[in-house]
């Protein structure tokens, strides 16, 4: 297949536009976890060491909030940043800025459900220790997300690996503009329905290995969470 | 060195402990001062870690109150607890151990020669790089011990650590307590074994249903039990 050849091709000799279609994904998605990781890992912190009411349903929509359809979220975003929305006259609708917003939404809730549940476990156990050894709320905190930390870069990889792969959220808000808001789902999209292959599968392609390498660090950090785990 | 304050003598005055309803702990008082180990024995479900964890101060009694030194609510910096089944932290042993060093406020510089110094007293030198959760039942219970000594305790609270031990790891704790209580560190500890009880006791508790049975210096308990339930219970009959 000719297509195939070249696609390899479009990679080995890193042509300019797959690399910048490349570079926009990883930094769009990268910087939606880090966002949501701000955001998701002191949430899940706070819903598993407080007791409030409507902890319950608080746990329940968080975790139904994992399971998001992007292309909502994608329309959710667009009707906050559109120009007569609350949030209009940021005028970042369209640029990668909205695409890091959409994103780190989606991601958001797998990091807080998932730190939710491990550190409220570990508490579970750790809570007569930490009180023995004398350790103040905050150090205590710390700790539980230290002790936390292989599970919570799981859910790390796991929230880069959806947003990676994502195409809803990201053609809404961001709008798959050539050389500026487009990424390499989105563009498989579009490249695909205007008959240009060679790209599609060239992006294909590392969209793959990405998500192979992503499962191999996750795999990775598995390994090592049970090695301490005992 | 001792800080000024201490969290000696315990007391114990008239606790009773209710959990919904249900009284664990009837009316205790007791005195833990400083001496050779207090060793609290009595049949399961007694309120023997029930009493421990009140006198670490974990647990509020229901009526009546426990003092460190003469004074209430002490946050516990100078009284540490080995639980029946302790908790190790996702770290190495070495870890474990500069991590309660930290919370005890030792300067980080000194943190990784005291971490070595603990594990060569329960013996296990050479063994600060295995993840602590991944190391034996008996191993991880010396681990807990060293772990409880980081903060230099003026009492150091002990529930059945002997328990799931072979006969040479028990030698082999039972010498660290010792090698403990003659440093000066108040020891109380629950157990089964009445022959470990014996070896190590300067003074007995006998708990029965949360109840204070008897309680007196271990020579005259084992050998001139004062109520009929002791002289049962040294025999080796069953408590009713
Ligand atoms: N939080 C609690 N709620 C209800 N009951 C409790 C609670 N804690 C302890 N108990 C009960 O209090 C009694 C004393 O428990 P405790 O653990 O102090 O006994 P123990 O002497 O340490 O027993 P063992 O030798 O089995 O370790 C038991 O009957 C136990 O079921
Ligand atoms: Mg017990």
């Amino acid at each position: 297949m000719p297509t195939d050849t070249s696609a390899l091709d479009l990679i080995l000799r890193a042509d300019p536009a797959l690399v910048g279609i490349v570079r926009l994904s990883l930094l769009v998605s990268l910087s939606a976890v880090v966002l949501a990781a701000l955001i998701g890992i002191p949430l899940g912190a706070l819903i598993a060491l407080t007791r409030f009411p409507g902890r319950n349903g608080a746990i329940v929509l968080l975790n139904a909030l994992m399971g998001l359809p992007p292309v909502v979220v994608g329309l959710l975003v667009y009707l906050m940043l559109s120009r007569s929305g609350p949030l209009g006259s940021w005028g970042i609708l369209f640029t990668p800025q909205a695409m890091i917003i959409a994103q780190s939404i989606l991601v958001m809730p797998i990091v807080a459900a998932l730190a939710r549940q491990t550190i409220e476990d570990l508490w579970e156990e750790y809570r007569d220790e930490l009180a023995a050894l004398n350790v103040g709320p905050v150090r205590r905190i710390f700790t539980l997300i230290y002790d936390a930390r292989f599970s919570l870069l799981t859910a790390l990889l796991a929230g880069f690996g959806r947003a990676a792969a994502e195409v809803g959220a990201v053609i809404i808000v961001g709008g798959n503009i050539d050389g500026f808001t487009r990424t390499m789902t989105t563009a498989i999209a579009l490249e695909t329905s205007k008959g240009d292959l060679p790209l599609a599968i060239g992006l294909g392609m590392v969209l793959i290995s990405l998500v192979i390498v992503v499962n191999a660090l996750a795999w990775g950090a598995r390994r090592a969470s049970e090695r301490y785990a005992g | 060195m001792r800080a000024p304050s201490s969290d000696l003598p315990l007391m114990l005055e008239d606790v009773s402990i209710l959990a919904r309803e249900v009284t664990i702990l009837d009316k205790i008082t007791l005195k833990i001062a400083a001496g050779e180990p207090t060793i609290l024995v009595g049949p399961n479900g007694s309120g023997k870690t029930t009493l421990l964890r009140a006198a670490m101060g974990l647990i509020a009694p229901t009526r009546g109150r426990v003092t460190w030194g003469g004074r209430e609510e002490v946050p516990p910096a100078r009284r540490s607890i080995v639980f029946q089944r302790p908790a190790m932290l996702m770290r190495s042993a070495t870890g474990n151990l500069t991590y309660a060093l930290a919370a005890a406020r030792v300067p980080r510089a000194e943190r990784k020669a005291r971490a070595d110094e603990l594990l060569d007293l329960v013996g296990l030198a050479g063994r600060g790089d295995r993840p602590a959760r991944r190391m034996s039942g008996g191993e991880q219970q010396r681990l807990a011990l060293a772990r409880a000594l980081a903060k230099d305790p003026d009492i150091l609270l002990l529930d059945e650590p002997t328990a799931s031990l072979d006969p040479a790891a028990i030698k082999a704790l039972e010498d660290i307590i010792r090698n403990v209580a003659a440093r000066g560190i108040k020891v109380v500890m629950s157990t089964h074994n009445l022959g470990e009880a014996r070896r190590l006791a300067g003074e007995i508790v006998l708990l029965h249903r949360g109840r204070i049975v008897e309680t007196g210096d271990a020579q005259s308990f084992f050998t001139q039990p004062k109520t009929e339930d002791a002289r049962r219970f040294v025999a080796g009959e069953l408590l009713v």
